[in-house]
């Protein structure tokens, strides 16, 4: 596969291996945000590779993991009325809520079906023109602008059962609450390759200006994650603070215009509860009033009643990285992948479930 | 992902591996056939600088020559 | 320690996905009730043991797969391999195969016919026959389109102990082809994927090739690893033999196609269905000469040795990367979703 193969190569993730080695002296600790990057790292033994000097944490780049229960809750309550379709992302379906899961109310025989696309989801309400259609919002920048897609797309051909429920949220402001929460120290970051593809390099400046935090843009495979880990530790020993872009295949500068006017046609900036972050100001997409009548939200007034966390569920800290996977005591012991007590475990691009599926070998544990 | 085809409502028709698949060109319009894109949920997000994915390529292979140079000079 | 995922609550799609869940439900329900020991083995087939020292093998098999027509076969296709395979896995020669089948109202007899003669066909390849059958009708909604169930008999030569409880640390594990053919084979038809590629279900019956494997040399175990896919059939030897498996990401045979689908949708090829496939764990001393007699065979052709059985980390398995490193490769706990970013 003609630029995924390449940047997989064993020889050349060697040779940045050595360079880092060569280089590293002073302890690093770099936080990459996105659960994609985090899955890369643990499939591929990033970390086995790394000197000791270079320490690796994840972040709260996971959109399905740092949704709040209350806005499970409220998909799920939805789910239950009658003449509903809820259309989602397959990540969601076993996420566990308050008191049930997408999974399980659809085995007691809601509509739950799962999509690939958001334009998947508007020909669902295209084809069932009786019954009302919501998309649930989970993602961040990268995702937004299609839903934002879907949104227009109906309003340009006039399908009226169509609804997205925003849950959507913005990964600056969420990079900057962890910052500001100081729980962590952290010596660099690895910015998240598809969100910043929409947001451009350019977004995450503040991190060098305002907090001197060296960030480096990142592709997901393997020699992308090693070669921002690279610069990383080149900056760290260099005493540097910059933001590099080493994802130039993908990411601008400016990121992509198309994708962010339709993102911010469609959406304004609100307040979002954050699983592990609380409420963070600004960190947040709902749809405008313009689209009031797409907003399931507003739409669909429910009241799904208060949220209720699992009693020793450790996704908050785990999200802030204050504590890694195998850290929390009911990792693997009691929840597992078949099993979740939180949605790190049992999202595609949650901590959890990337440690439990690639985990440490056992007898190989640093 | 390789772009094989456009249509006229704006997807296109990409392939990868020999496998095919109809992605949406609405956040990147000015994707033509033949060019590489980057897929997220049915939408193409960018289109792939081919030049730049070269770059990185050649920079990542020019590592050990680099390295030898600065042992010599140590 | 698992919790207990049974009491209390509902089946879900993923318990009968072949993962952990559908591992965890036998354990928790079924074998609380069915406790003869041919069962509690929980190999392809049960072994049992008849009048003069001779043995029999005994399986069974529901197919419920959607859609019914896919690339490369049908329902009834799968049905006669799938049921012929699991007497092979366990070295009977199959000999007899029943056939139940669900009908929901309104399906067409001419697609019933042709299910009907597939199955034909096969059972003629494989050298079973069809002897006893069933039909029932159900009302509209109350089946899709088709359920089959097939059971199947099969002889074991006498001395004959192939079991998933027989690995030992130093054998070598070979696989017979290609892996995810027929899962991503049967995706590309289902509509919410909407993707196409050219890729054609594996589906085949394996006892001819079984049984020059058996002749060329000493084999330990036999599985077929369709659903949940390889990884979960590793996980299965090396928890019923307790023992270590590892394996080389760089040796396992994986064609470019679908390799392609699972990068498009997120998902792990270990992981994804196969019909026309088996994992055998052999002697090390062998295991170059059965893999050369598996790669002459029409269903062998892309055989390889991909690893081995080891001592350490008994029940886990382990993947050396294409990067050199480790890592572990678990059992699919439900249905293998394609992920968001």
């Amino acid at each position: 596969m003609k630029y995924i193969n390449e940047f997989r190569d064993p020889e050349l993730a060697r040779r940045l291996v050595e360079r880092i080695r060569a280089r590293s002296h002073r302890p690093l600790r770099l936080m990459e945000f996105c659960g994609g990057h985090t899955h890369a790292i643990l499939r591929y033994g990033i970390r086995q590779m790394l000197p000791p000097t270079v320490e690796m944490l994840s972040g709260p780049g996971c959109p399905v993991c740092v949704t709040a229960n209350r806005d499970l809750d409220y998909a799920i309550a939805l789910a239950r009325q009658p003449g509903m379709i809820i259309a989602t992302f397959g990540d969601m379906l076993r996420v566990p809520g308050s008191y049930a899961s997408l999974q399980q109310v659809r085995s007691e025989g809601a509509d739950v079906r799962i999509v690939y696309s958001t334009l998947d989801a508007l020909e669902i309400a295209k084809a069932n023109p009786a019954k009302s259609v919501v998309f649930l919002g989970i993602g961040f920048e990268t995702t937004a602008p299609t839903v934002a897609a879907s949104v227009l797309q109906a309003k340009a051909q006039g399908i009226g059962n169509y609804y997205a429920f925003s849950a959507h949220k913005l990964t600056p402001p969420a990079t900057r609450a962890i910052l500001e929460a100081g729980e962590v120290s952290l010596s660099g970051i690895i910015g998240p390759g598809h969100v910043t593809t929409i947001i451009g390099a350019q977004a995450w400046e503040f991190l060098p200006g305002e907090y001197a935090m060296p960030c480096v843009i990142a592709g997901f495979e393997p020699l992308d994650i090693l070669s921002a880990i690279r610069v990383l530790v080149d900056m760290g020993e260099d005493g540097r603070a910059k933001v590099c872009n080493a994802y130039g295949r993908s990411v601008q500068r400016e990121g992509n215009r198309v994708a962010q006017d339709m993102m911010n046609r469609v959406f304004e900036v609100a307040e979002a509860d954050w699983r592990g972050l609380g409420t963070v100001p600004a960190s947040g997409l709902r749809l405008r009033p313009e689209y009031a009548d797409c907003d399931a939200a507003r739409v669909f007034a429910l009241d799904p009643g208060p949220a209720r966390e699992h009693r020793g569920c450790r996704c908050g800290d785990v999200l802030r990285g204050t504590l890694l996977p195998p850290g929390c005591p009911l990792f693997r012991q009691v929840c597992t992948p078949a099993h979740p007590i939180g949605p790190c475990m049992v999202s595609a691009e949650g901590a959890c479930a990337a440690y439990y599926l690639y985990g440490e070998v056992p007898g190989e544990e640093q | 992902m390789l772009i094989k085809a456009i249509d006229r409502d704006g997807m296109a028709e990409v392939e990868i591996g020999g496998a095919n698949r109809r992605i949406s060109l609405a956040l990147t319009p000015e994707a033509r056939v033949g060019d590489y894109v980057i897929v997220h949920t049915g939408f193409a997000i960018s289109v792939l600088d081919e030049e730049e994915a070269r770059e990185t390529l050649r920079l990542f292979a020019e590592l050990e020559a680099a390295q030898e140079r600065e042992g010599a000079s140590l | 320690m698992r919790s207990n995922s049974v009491a209390g609550h509902r089946i879900l799609l993923a318990h009968g996905s072949g993962g952990s869940l559908t591992h965890d439900l036998i354990a928790q329900l079924f074998i609380k009730h069915f406790t003869h020991p041919a069962l509690l083995r929980l190999d392809d087939a049960a072994v049992l043991a008849m009048q003069d020292e001779a043995r029999i093998a005994f399986t069974t098999d529901s197919y419920v797969v959607s859609p019914i027509f896919f690339p490369g076969g049908d329902i009834g296709k799968l049905a006669v391999c799938g049921t012929v395979n699991d007497l092979a896995m366990v070295g009977a020669k199959p000999l007899y195969l029943s056939a139940g089948f669900i009908i929901e109202e309104g399906f067409p007899m001419v697609d019933l016919e042709r299910i009907v003669a597939s199955m034909s066909a096969m059972s003629r390849e494989a050298g079973v026959a069809i002897v006893a059958g069933d039909t029932k009708v159900v009302n509209h909604g109350s089946a899709d389109k088709l359920f089959i169930n097939t059971a199947g008999i099969g002889l074991l030569p006498a001395g004959l102990e192939i079991s998933g409880n027989r690995a030992r640390p130093g054998d070598v594990v070979i696989v017979s082809g290609t892996l995810g053919d027929h899962g991503i084979a049967i995706m590309s038809q289902r509509e919410g994927l909407a993707f196409s590629s050219t890729l054609e279900s594996d589906c085949a019956p394996l006892n001819g090739l079984v049984a020059e494997m058996l002749a060329a040399g000493e084999i330990h175990a036999l599985r077929d690893p369709t659903r949940g896919g390889l990884a979960t059939t590793l996980n299965e030897l090396a928890r019923q033999s307790c023992v270590g498996i590892e394996i080389e990401e760089a040796r396992l045979p994986i064609r470019q196609a679908v390799h392609g689908v699972c990068e498009m949708l997120g998902l792990d090829p270990l992981y994804v269905a196969n019909e026309g496939k088996l994992v055998a764990v052999v002697a090390p001393e062998q295991a170059e000469s059965i893999a050369q007699v598996m790669r002459a065979h029409r269903y062998g052709r892309d055989t390889a040795i991909i690893g081995r059985v080891v001592e350490s980390h008994p029940a886990r398995v382990v993947m050396r990367t294409l990067l050199g490193t480790s890592r572990i490769v678990d059992m699919l706990a439900g249905e293998q979703l394609p992920r968001i970013c």
